[in-house]
């Protein structure tokens, strides 16, 4: 009599004990993201300063926020480099792994090389090549000491070029850890395919052009939404790399946020800004999320 | 938003009545004076507490101009834990005073007097509505230019005394292949220096009437025009190189005798000071040409947070200790600023020192005694930015002299 209600019990606790384990982080999570998130889109609707303030004002800090030519300018900065950072990022991503999947020798070793960068916080890249760009102690300064006096590289210090300065630091940062992605992808493609489009008499280009990279179509989507989401968020590698500058031509929604909400004194403001950032995320990750999860339906 | 911070403010000090009993009379002080010379300066004032059984809880928060300094009080304070004493800057005391999170300094300051001796500019800053809520540390000012004396013996320069004189000394350093001006293009050196181009075009009058009053005519005005070409101008003296460069790696070109002069605040004496040089030896300090007899301020202060009970009698011991002559001239004699009372002997002063003393002296009795807008100490930060933003917009050449004065008055008013 008492087995049943004893293995009763037991599948029972089986069956509570798992949610009983993660019941803290998925609360924690829920204040500390969801509870915060829904914070922040009420502190952009308030007249919030220096503390967080309760007085509604409607709409007024979006409205500011699309007077301030320094957004402006954020944005079309967030433009340029997202773009650029994930194309470039991409094919280069996609010509090195294609190349180490030649059956190459040496490719246990090559691939944590290209992979290394991610390793490192954007902070110690943005540093480093901040350093290697300096006109006046980097690369312009190095072949000058080697003997060629007309070479000049000051994208870091002129305000037309800056923000592409940051987009190779960011494509140096990210572009091996996309090549593992697709190395992962190409790995994962059927060999008899490729037999049988060989024997049909395929070129190697058109094999790549139209069996290989079709079926990378996960793999690109992976990618497209991890770097974009890196471009958005961007913060760290723009303040360790120009600070903003030189004046404010590599300022970044990011940046822009943080200043305005915690030294600047204009919470409110800082706080709209956020929330466009998130919506702006929200807008590529919804679409993919939906895609993902319609698929094994 | 007052009450909620006053019922928390309450309820802390009920809190700490009664977890802070143990630990009674110790100030936690919360800074960014970490640098060498500036740990040293504030060792003077933990030893004058320690005579008097006052432990000091050191608390800080690395990072020139004290940004990560406020986002940790921004967390202390809505958590009801504010330290002791805070150092603060110009219009941020008066925000955090408006929140009701400022104790009232009065009895100590009628005790000591403070009302003679500090500059009414300065007062204007340590008082909220009539109750003293801070106490000033040093005095330091902004229209400075530094000069290498010896390259400018070598090259015939005499002191510059007119904006003309400056530019054609300028020129001749930069014939003669050296950099004229070492400048750090950081938006907040640009507008140190903007601060004395502005009073050396408008005058005394003038910057009040743009900066202080923020009056659009005057923000968007042939003047205001004028000043930006003026930084233009400057802008033809510096090196390929000055973007994102730190103030005292500029200061160091001129101690090197790379650059001639440099436009900064007199925390650059530290800087020379640290490197065996002699004011008016080695080198040469001297207003922003134009602006001789205005001076234009910013004053580190203690804002002292409400803390009741035992805590408070160490954080007037604290604000008493602050004032003393003794500390105000061992401190600033290292920090390369002023003491923020008027009374005390120049005696231990180098002669850049001595200098600045007697000019802030005059300034403040002759009402040319200004708030630094490029520190904090003409507007509140939203402001502040504001300007900066289209002072660096200008000197970075994406404004010209007329768009910049248009886009002026914009940003200011979108930001007040």
């Amino acid at each position: 009599m008492a087995r049943p209600v004893q293995s009763d019990l037991r599948t029972r606790l089986q069956e509570w004990i798992p949610k009983i384990v993660l019941a803290p982080s998925v609360a924690s999570m829920l204040i500390f993201v969801y509870g915060f998130i829904v914070f922040t889109g009420y502190l952009s609707f308030t007249n919030s300063r220096i503390l967080p303030s309760f007085d509604l004002v409607g709409w007024h800090n979006y409205w500011r926020l699309f007077q301030l030519p320094t957004w402006t300018i954020a944005v079309q900065n967030l433009a340029i480099f997202a773009s650029l950072y994930i194309a470039i990022c991409i094919a280069i991503g996609l010509t090195l792994a294609i190349f180490l999947d030649q059956k190459i020798r040496g490719e246990g070793m090559l691939r944590p090389i290209f992979l290394y960068p991610m390793a490192l916080s954007f902070i110690v890249t943005g540093t480093a090549w901040k350093w290697l760009l300096d006109p006046g102690i980097g690369i312009e300064h190095t072949l000058h000491l080697w003997g060629w006096e007309s070479f000049h590289f000051g994208w870091i210090k002129s305000s037309s070029m800056a923000i592409y300065t940051v987009v190779i630091a960011a494509v140096w940062q990210s572009s091996g850890f996309v090549m593992a992605m697709f190395l992962a992808g190409l790995r994962g493609i059927d060999n008899e395919i490729l037999k049988a489009a060989q024997m049909d008499g395929a070129s190697n280009w058109n094999l790549y052009r139209r069996i290989i990279i079709p079926q990378l179509r996960p793999a690109f989507l992976s990618a497209f939404v991890i770097l974009a989401h890196l471009a958005v968020k961007s913060y760290d590698l723009v303040i360790a790399l120009t600070g903003g500058g030189p004046g404010r031509a590599t300022e970044l929604p990011a940046t822009f946020m943080y200043s305005y909400t915690f030294t600047r004194n204009e919470m409110g403001v800082g706080a709209a800004s956020a929330v466009i950032m998130l919506m702006t995320i929200a807008a590529i990750m919804i679409p993919y999320l939906y895609a993902e999860l319609k698929e094994p339906k | 938003m007052r009450s909620y911070i006053g019922r928390t403010l309450k309820m802390a000090s009920v809190l700490a009545l009664v977890a802070g009993s143990a630990q009674a009379e110790d100030v936690e002080v919360l800074h960014w004076w970490t640098s060498g010379g500036e740990a040293a300066a504030l060792n003077v004032l933990k030893d004058d507490l320690q005579k008097e059984g006052i432990g000091w809880k050191d608390m800080p928060v690395a990072g020139g101009g004290g940004q990560s300094a406020m986002t940790v009080l921004r967390a202390r304070v809505t958590s009801g834990d504010p330290p002791t004493a805070v150092q603060m800057l110009g219009f941020d005391i008066s925000d955090w005073a408006q929140q009701g999170a400022l104790a009232d300094l009065d009895k100590v300051a009628a005790d000591g007097n403070w009302d003679a001796v500090v500059p009414a500019a300065l007062q204007k800053f340590s008082k909220y509505d009539g109750h003293w809520v801070a106490v000033p540390v040093n005095v330091h000012s902004t229209n400075w230019v530094w000069s290498n004396k010896k390259m400018l013996a070598d090259l015939g320069i005499e002191e510059p005394k007119t904006w003309d004189e400056f530019i054609a000394a300028m020129q001749k350093v930069k014939d003669s292949g050296k950099i004229a001006l070492a400048a750090g293009g950081q938006p907040w050196q640009e507008a140190t220096m903007f601060d004395g181009v502005v009073l050396s075009v408008g005058g005394p009058e003038f910057y009040k009437k743009a900066f202080v009053d923020l009056d659009p005519e005057a923000l968007g005005g042939p003047q205001m025009v004028e000043s930006f070409k003026r930084m233009e101008q400057l802008h033809s003296f510096v090196d390929p190189n000055f973007s994102g460069r730190d103030w005292n790696l500029a200061t160091a070109m001129v101690i090197n005798g790379e650059a001639a002069f440099q436009m900064m605040g007199d925390w650059a004496k530290g800087e020379f000071l640290r490197a065996g040089k002699e004011a008016e030896v080695d080198f040469g300090c001297f207003r922003t040409p134009g602006t001789a007899g205005d001076v234009t301020f910013n004053s580190d202060q203690f804002a002292m947070f409400k803390v009741g009970g035992d805590a408070q009698a160490a954080q007037d011991a604290m604000a008493k200790a602050v004032m003393s002559p003794s500390f105000q001239i061992a401190f600033n004699t290292v920090k390369g600023s002023v003491p923020s009372r008027t009374d005390v002997s120049d005696e231990e002063f180098d002669a850049c020192g001595k200098k600045a003393m007697a000019q802030l002296k005059s300034a403040s009795e002759n009402g040319t005694l200004l708030g630094s807008m490029a520190h904090g100490h003409a507007d509140p930060a939203s402001v502040k930015n504001a300007i900066y933003d289209v002072v660096t917009a200008n000197f970075n050449g994406e404004y010209d002299a007329e768009t910049a004065a248009k886009e002026l008055v914009k940003a200011v008013s979108l930001a007040q």
